[in-house]
């Protein structure tokens, strides 16, 4: 369970995430939406300690982020932010192997051995694996990322916008991806999405955000309407309904 | 069952281990050359002479080396090197201004121990400072750190130049000749010191190898593996601080040394594993530095300075590097 | 990069006349001052009284020296302004685009191998030389994928340490050390009258370059922008450039390198005025002579009555500003 109470995080005059409390409990995939600038991004970092905390407390399985020990707490939860340069020269394999740290140090055991392989096959990255992450595409890439997170095998996963920058098939072949992470492999997920029908037909959870406070909380079908979107987004969004879901006609207006 | 394991060891990391025990074959081998070539007269003397100058040069290129790799990691990017930072310009300003200070007499009949002891400290004094200003902000940016070095480096030199003209305005050159050092001057009480120091850093950086190869991820890849990255990263730079002023107490600033023995290493072993790469690097620049000395020595008896040529080649190599990186 | 460019209301105009204007009163206030500053006591009753040994020094050594100031200060601002705006990169001058340092190591070679020749062979020598490094420059910037702010100053400070290195090379060598460090190292106190006539060219350049100041400044918005617009940009980049390499060439050889000044004066100058080189220029360079004079005047009076290498004290003094300004835009930008 992930527990938020009163977290605040501010930049100088301004406020980005004003006192937001937050009860997660465990299993099936959140989704926090909301306008550019509403404080997503900041939350989930603060929740996976790249942030410090200006005020409030964030809590996972009991655990204190600001106070536990990091190796404690990378068996426990896992973050991946949405730009993911790395200066050094490594392969896929190697950077899947990363994702075993926190358990061995750098030395892999045969348990690690095994995790990188089924993480690698999960994201059917078998025939790159041995490729270097500058010769991937951009779609592999996030892909070689996902898989390391996966590795670490942490209950938890927090993902900032997994699926920018990918085109249509590898955004819907990713999100299926970190929908089955939830479903069979019973991981508690939090993902900051900025398509709101993604997060429609795939989360079980919808929070919104907006200027640094959560505005609304609960199933897709209840948050992703066109009264909410108007009220979050500031915009009169058409919210039809395809296979049973809502899903907001927002590249129609104009 | 213990050869098995180091075989399988060899097997995946056969290229990184062939690199080093090469390196030391071909070390071995130009440090006998220095030592050995064209004795002549007093052999006691001439071996020990010959002795502490390879002795200064293995400690500061390994210093040099080691500096680098260290940085090259916390900074996340393979061009930032302690000297390029301003580091050494530093440690150079500071022998300066204790003289300026303390008086140049008084300061240079100090026990040479004590005065590095104190240069150190005020090395580790700015270290805290430089990471404060550097990772004190929650975003770094490569473009600010590479300059703001640079400019502080050209600072630093312009102030010791200073000093020195208030100081002694008509005795300027001697003075740069009696505060700072060169190869061929090798202080023995300093040549122990600095092995000590040296050998304290690898001991006290030893356990933090295996986080350095999840630093180089970046920050927050290695926070989201359990690093506690602002740790690694405040001792790496307390380390830089201690191996920069060994190298530059013994030989002064040799720029890009430490640019181009570290990416040669990381091209030579073909990896970015830390068990690997400083000790590859430390190896090339030792080399580099007791070949070239032995070149300029013997064999071309020539005034040219090493660090005149490293700088030459560094240069080049930089340029190459960078265009390779970022060219088209 | 620009702050305030484009069309102004009239108010803007007027207070651009009000800075500039300010600028040279306080730089003619601090001229007259500092010709009046040096190991000779010299008193404006005795010019007055035109009294002929003080007379003399003045015109053989005060006034060239003021003339020398003046005119190079003003004209690496210039310079230093003109790069950047043709590179696109703020932190592009002659001393990180191998500039300075091809004009020295063209001083070393000619100070070998033409020993015996004229002052102005000479500086012919060190122009070639400043116009090759420079065009080398150019051409390494070409080959990177994108003219990154970083990348593109670090080459240009990478290949000028290439060359410095070539050079000391050679001054090792043929035992010229301290005539290199002359040459790197900028000093007015052997500017007399006779020597510092160079620079008189070096004013003209100067005033010639705000000619073409609105050219250089399209030339600055990119190719494309300065193609639609029916500017030869390729003449016009390097054309500029070789002015701008010229110009620097010259003052090092009278002078020698001063570090920093293109670097500083111009990004403060812009940092308020925007990139409009035609509105900037003049402030630029009224802004580069009173900033060397300052500086001057530190390097006569901090050790009176021995005199420190200005370029030594535009280091300090520059650097910090230069360190100063950087760290401000990070602030800015975050």
């Amino acid at each position: 369970m992930i527990e938020l109470r009163g977290v605040t995080k501010r930049y100088g005059p301004n406020t980005v995430v004003d006192g937001v409390s937050l009860t997660v409990p465990g299993g099936g995939v959140t989704a926090l939406i909301g306008p550019n600038g509403a404080g997503k991004s900041t939350l989930l970092s603060m929740i996976g300690r790249l942030l410090p905390l200006d005020g409030g407390e964030i809590r996972v399985d009991g655990l204190d982020v600001s106070r536990t020990a990091g190796d404690v707490l990378a068996r426990k939860l896992s973050i991946l932010r949405q730009e993911n340069q790395v200066a050094v020269r490594l392969t896929v394999k190697e950077l899947v192997e990363f994702g075993r740290f926190p358990y061995s140090r750098g030395r892999l055991t045969t348990e690690d051995g095994r995790h990188v392989e089924e993480a690698i096959e999960f994201l059917e990255l078998a025939e790159f694996a041995a490729r270097p992450l500058n010769r991937l595409s951009g779609g592999q890439r996030q892909r070689a990322f996902i898989a390391m997170v996966l590795c670490q095998d942490t209950d938890y996963v927090l993902l900032d916008e997994p699926l920018n920058n990918l085109d249509m098939r590898h955004a819907s072949q990713t999100m299926g991806l970190i929908r089955r992470f939830a479903t069979e492999l019973n991981k508690t997920i939090v993902i900051v999405l900025h398509d709101v029908n993604f997060a429609s037909y795939h989360a079980d959870r919808v929070v919104a955000m907006k200027d640094g406070s959560i505005v609304a909380d609960g199933a897709p079908g209840e948050i992703i309407t066109a009264p909410w979107m108007a009220e979050i987004f500031d915009l009169e969004v058409p919210v039809h309904s395809y296979a049973d879901r809502p899903v907001a006609a927002y590249f129609a207006i104009g | 069952m213990l050869v098995d394991r180091w075989r399988t060891a060899l097997a995946a990391s056969g290229r990184p281990v062939t690199v080093l025990v090469l390196l030391g074959i071909l070390l071995a081998m130009v440090t006998v050359l220095f030592m050995t070539y064209d004795l002549k007269g007093s052999l006691d003397f001439a071996l020990e002479l010959r002795g502490r100058k390879v002795g200064g040069m293995l400690l500061v290129g390994f210093a040099v080396a080691y500096a680098s790799v260290l940085l090259h990691t916390i900074t996340n990017n393979r061009i930032l090197t302690p000297s390029l930072m301003g580091f050494d310009a530093l440690f150079v300003l500071i022998q300066t201004a204790a003289a300026f200070f303390f008086g140049t007499l008084a300061f240079l009949s100090l026990d040479v121990r004590l005065r590095f002891g104190i240069e150190v400290g005020i090395m580790l004094a700015f270290a805290a400072v430089l990471y404060r200003l550097l990772f004190g902000g929650e975003n770094r940016d490569l473009f600010l750190l590479v300059l703001a070095g640079i400019i502080t480096g050209t600072v630093f030199t312009s102030l010791t130049a200073l000093i020195m003209r208030v100081l002694d305005p008509n005795e300027f050159m001697t003075l740069q000749d009696l505060l700072f050092a060169n190869f061929s001057t090798v202080n023995r009480d300093l040549l122990l010191v600095s092995a000590a120091a040296v050998v304290a850093i690898v001991l006290a950086t030893r356990p933090l190898l295996a986080q350095l190869d999840a630093v180089a991820l970046g920050r927050e890849h290695a926070i989201n593996l359990g690093v506690d990255h602002r740790a690694v990263v405040r001792r790496c730079l307390a380390a830089i601080a201690v191996l920069v002023s060994v190298s530059t107490a013994l030989v002064g600033p040799v720029a890009f040394l430490g640019l181009l023995v570290s990416n040669m290493a990381y091209q030579l072993t073909g990896t970015f594993r830390h068990r690997y790469t400083p000790a590859a690097a430390g190896m090339i620049a030792a080399i580099a530095l007791i070949g070239g000395q032995f070149l300029l020595q013997e064999v071309f008896a020539s005034v040219v300075r090493l660090s005149v040529i490293i700088s030459f080649i560094g240069g080049i190599y930089f340029i190459l590097l960078l265009l390779r990186e970022a060219g088209r | 990069m620009s702050t305030h460019s484009g069309p102004r209301p009239a108010s803007g105009r007027i207070r651009d006349t009000t800075l500039l204007g300010l600028a040279l009163v306080s730089l003619t206030a601090v001229s007259a001052w500092s010709l009046f500053i040096g190991v000779s006591d010299i008193g404006l009753s005795d010019l007055l009284r035109a009294e002929p040994s003080k007379m003399l020094l003045f015109a053989v050594s005060r006034v060239p020296r003021l003339a020398a100031i003046l005119l190079s200060g003003s004209a690496m601002g210039v310079v230093g302004l003109i790069m950047q705006s043709l590179v696109r990169n703020r932190f592009v001058a002659p001393t990180t685009a191998g500039t300075v340092d091809a004009a020295s190591l063209g001083l070393v070679i000619a100070a070998i191998w033409l020993a015996g020749a004229s002052v102005f062979l000479k500086m012919t020598v060190a122009v070639v030389f400043a116009l090759a490094g420079t065009a080398l420059f150019m051409a390494l910037v070409q080959r990177l994928r994108y003219a990154d702010i970083i990348v593109v100053p670090l080459i240009g400070i990478m290949l000028g340490g290439v060359i410095q290195a070539a050079a000391t090379f050679l001054a090792l060598r043929y035992d010229l050390l301290q005539s290199l460090s002359a040459w790197t190292n900028g000093d007015f106190s052997g500017i007399l009258r006779g020597r510092y006539e160079l620079l008189y060219l070096v004013g003209a350049m100067t005033a010639a370059a705000y000619l073409f100041a609105n050219r250089f400044t399209l030339a600055g918005m990119g190719r494309d922008v300065a193609v639609n617009l029916g500017v030869n940009y390729l003449r016009v980049l390097y054309g500029g450039m070789a002015l701008a390499a010229s110009v620097a060439a010259v003052v090092v050889v009278v002078v020698g390198g001063i570090p920093f000044l293109g670097l500083v004066v111009p990004n403060l100058v812009t940092m308020t005025m925007g990139d409009n080189l035609r509105r900037v220029l003049p402030l630029t360079a009224v802004s580069g002579a009173f900033f060397v004079l300052a500086c001057d005047i530190v390097s006569r009076t901090i050790r009176f009555p021995y005199e420190i290498p200005v370029g030594t004290v535009v280091g300090v003094v520059g650097g910090g500003l230069f360190l100063a300004l950087v760290l401000r835009s990070r602030f800015n930008a975050g």
